[in-house]
């Protein structure tokens, strides 16, 4: 049995007239422990796609189906890191992963929880800035909070909504590497919301391409058969990730191609010239 | 040292102060002593402006109401009564003195006046205090009421009146307007519920306000023979003032972030959470604007609350002076004006630097 799995799951947005179908039969199935990439283009219906998985949205029929039992709201086994990282700005670092912590154990006692806090907050580097606020970090400073406190509450799934989409190329590596760390350590399945192929293929197991919306459905998956841990540097030398890479990119180009091809609609552009406002 | 120094005046907010406490701290740099001095120079510039011209005006209106004077007593009384009412005004006898708008220095002088009468005052509650101390031991012994100062209020007393009206006014206006607007902000079936409501009231005049509570306050003290003023006055200008607060609130709960939502879905907080640890923090911003506001409203309805309700305030100050018409009367009432607009501005800074302190954006209260 699939730790995740969705079945035909579509899900529309809007009534009558202005209803439109986001998501169109959506299939996947993520084995435990596994790191799956969903790639696609920006609007494609990424994020619908892993609201529906966290519990945040309904689907508008099918069912996603978390070990065995149908998703009806969000849970603490599926940690989620956000894109735009949604931390609360009026808390600190600590304060923010506190709170997420106080949730997922309740009865634990307070300075059990503070240890845990601690010790978070140190394993993504960030114990000088532990009392600083979210407006006073930078970027990947503000992405290793979210993800802290994604991990922090021990979920047995994380699922990650293009977290690295918002950082320098630098940054993103090194935070691909410390995801990857945590990952392996404990060996949680992970599912990775990217436009990155390269980031895609570098972390995952499995990429599934996400066609572009309106009604987006996953593509054919691709494996990727690179031998853990990966070497961002031998990598580009590998002929296996060459293959797989050139392969995906040509499939997301023929269905952007495809994409294109759909609207036939011209539109005539207004006759504009210049004024001459000496008379 | 300096920069504690600047930093405290800034959260105070009096930032048109900052160059003029810069100027006394020796700094190496004499560009920015310039800047500093020109910033601070250009505010007094204003001031001295302003007052050159309203001397100058008050000086023109003295003028034309001296030179109508004069010609009336000259077409009514003759050549000699006329010259005896020039002699009178110049001699600046109080009996004839044109009654207009009165120059600075007379305004200077009320204010010194009333000072001089606050001290009075002051001294004189202080004698019937100790005069009364054995006579009230004893009434209080025996369980009655002790005999109080029952005298004319001072200035400062009715300064101190007008100010208690308003922050009782406020208080009652936050303690309303701030849980309903949470509660309606919450839930759009009840904003939509409270939406005529609101739309109704919030237009309606000071005036009527103090109506309305007049008449239920009078039925609710009947038999009470102790002043309700007070109550009626302050009762009315928080309901006068307390819009702001409200629709700020409601809007502020009803439109928070939507991924601070997310976040709170995503980590399963309870409703109560929810509302305090997400919704409140973040819609404080909003709710401290609209309190500004409040208070703003609420000093400025207080005038004509006052006036109507007979309370011991700045509102019925005003308007029994303009009804005595004595010479110092339009004097005392610029005084009470100034008066008026220097509070009115020092509370709103006092609201801005609270609403500084709990704002986490600090870019975004202007």
């Amino acid at each position: 049995m699939a730790y995740l799995e969705l079945n035909n799951v579509y899900k529309t947005y809007g009534e009558g007239d202005n209803k439109t179908e986001v998501l169109s039969d959506i299939n996947l199935s993520i084995a435990e422990g596994e790191f799956v990439a969903i790639v696609g283009f920006t609007g494609s219906g990424k994020t619908t796609l892993v609201n529906l998985i966290n519990g945040l949205l309904k689907p508008t029929s099918g069912e996603v189906l978390f070990k065995g039992t149908p998703v009806v709201d969000t849970s603490h086994e599926r940690g989620v890191i956000f894109q735009n990282y949604s931390l609360l700005p009026w808390l600190t670092v600590g304060q923010n992963i506190y709170m997420a912590v106080k949730e997922a154990f309740p009865k634990e006692k307070k300075s059990v929880l503070t240890q845990r806090v601690k010790e978070y907050v140190a394993m993504v580097n960030l114990t000088p800035a532990f009392n600083k606020r979210p407006k006073e970090l930078s970027g990947g400073m503000r992405q290793r909070v979210a993800v802290a406190r994604a991990l922090a509450m021990d979920p047995e799934m994380i699922i990650m909504d293009e977290p690295l989409g918002a950082l320098d190329a630098l940054t993103r590596g090194n935070l691909q590497d410390e995801i990857l760390n945590i990952w392996s350590k404990d060996k949680r399945t992970a599912l990775l919301i990217t436009n990155d192929v390269d980031e895609g293929i570098y972390m995952a197991d499995r990429i599934i391409p996400l066609k572009p919306g309106p009604n987006a459905t996953l593509g054919p998956e691709f494996k990727i058969d690179i031998d853990r841990p990966r070497d961002k540097t031998a990598l580009n030398d590998n002929p296996s990730y060459k293959k797989t890479r050139n392969a995906i990119i040509a499939y997301l180009m023929d269905i952007g191609e495809e994409r294109k091809s759909v609207g036939t609609t011209e539109y005539v552009l207004p006759e504009i010239t210049p004024k001459s406002f000496v008379a | 040292m300096e920069q504690e120094i600047i930093l405290k005046k800034s959260r105070l907010s009096l930032s048109f102060l900052k160059p003029l406490v810069a100027k006394f701290i020796p700094k190496p740099n004499k560009g920015t002593l310039f800047s500093s001095l020109k910033k601070t120079g250009i505010t007094i510039l204003s001031i001295a402006l302003f007052i050159g011209l309203w001397h100058w005006g008050a000086k023109a209106l003295y003028n034309v109401e001296a030179e109508y004077k004069i010609e009336k007593a000259l077409t009514e009384r003759g050549v000699e009564a006329a010259a005896a009412e020039r002699a009178c005004i110049a001699s600046g006898d109080s009996s004839c003195q044109p009654n207009t708008l009165p120059s600075p220095s007379q305004v200077w002088a009320s204010l010194q006046s009333l000072i001089a009468d606050h001290k009075i005052i002051k001294a004189d509650k202080a004698a019937f205090v100790t005069k009364m101390a054995d006579t009230n031991a004893k009434l209080i012994a025996k369980g009655k009421n002790p005999i109080v100062y029952t005298g004319r209020a001072s200035f400062i007393d009715i300064v101190l009146t007008s100010i208690r009206t308003v922050f009782a006014g406020f208080l009652l206006a936050l303690l309303i307007a701030v849980p309903i607007g949470i509660i309606i902000g919450l839930s759009a079936p009840l904003r939509s519920a409270f939406n005529w409501f609101i739309q109704v009231f919030k237009p309606v005049s000071p005036v009527v306000w103090y109506l309305l509570v007049f008449m239920i306050v009078k039925t609710l003290y009947i038999g009470d023979s102790t002043d309700n003023a007070f109550v009626i006055s302050f009762i009315s200008v928080g309901l006068c003032a307390m819009w702001a607060t409200l629709v700020n609130t409601a809007m502020g709960v009803s439109s928070v972030d939507k991924d601070y939502i997310n976040v709170a879905k995503v980590l399963k907080l309870g409703t109560f959470q929810k509302v305090f640890k997400v919704i409140l923090p973040s819609s404080l911003p909003l709710i401290f604007t609209g309190l500004r506001i409040t208070l703003s409203v609420a000093w400025m309805v207080l005038i004509a609350i006052e006036l109507l309700a007979q309370s011991q305030g700045l509102g019925l100050f005003v308007w029994e002076e303009f009804q005595n018409g004595a010479n110092d009367s339009n004097s005392k009432i610029i005084v009470a004006m100034f008066v008026i607009g220097i509070i009115g501005f020092l509370l709103d800074r006092l609201m801005l630097t609270v609403q500084n302190m709990v704002s986490f954006n600090k870019n975004e209260a202007v």
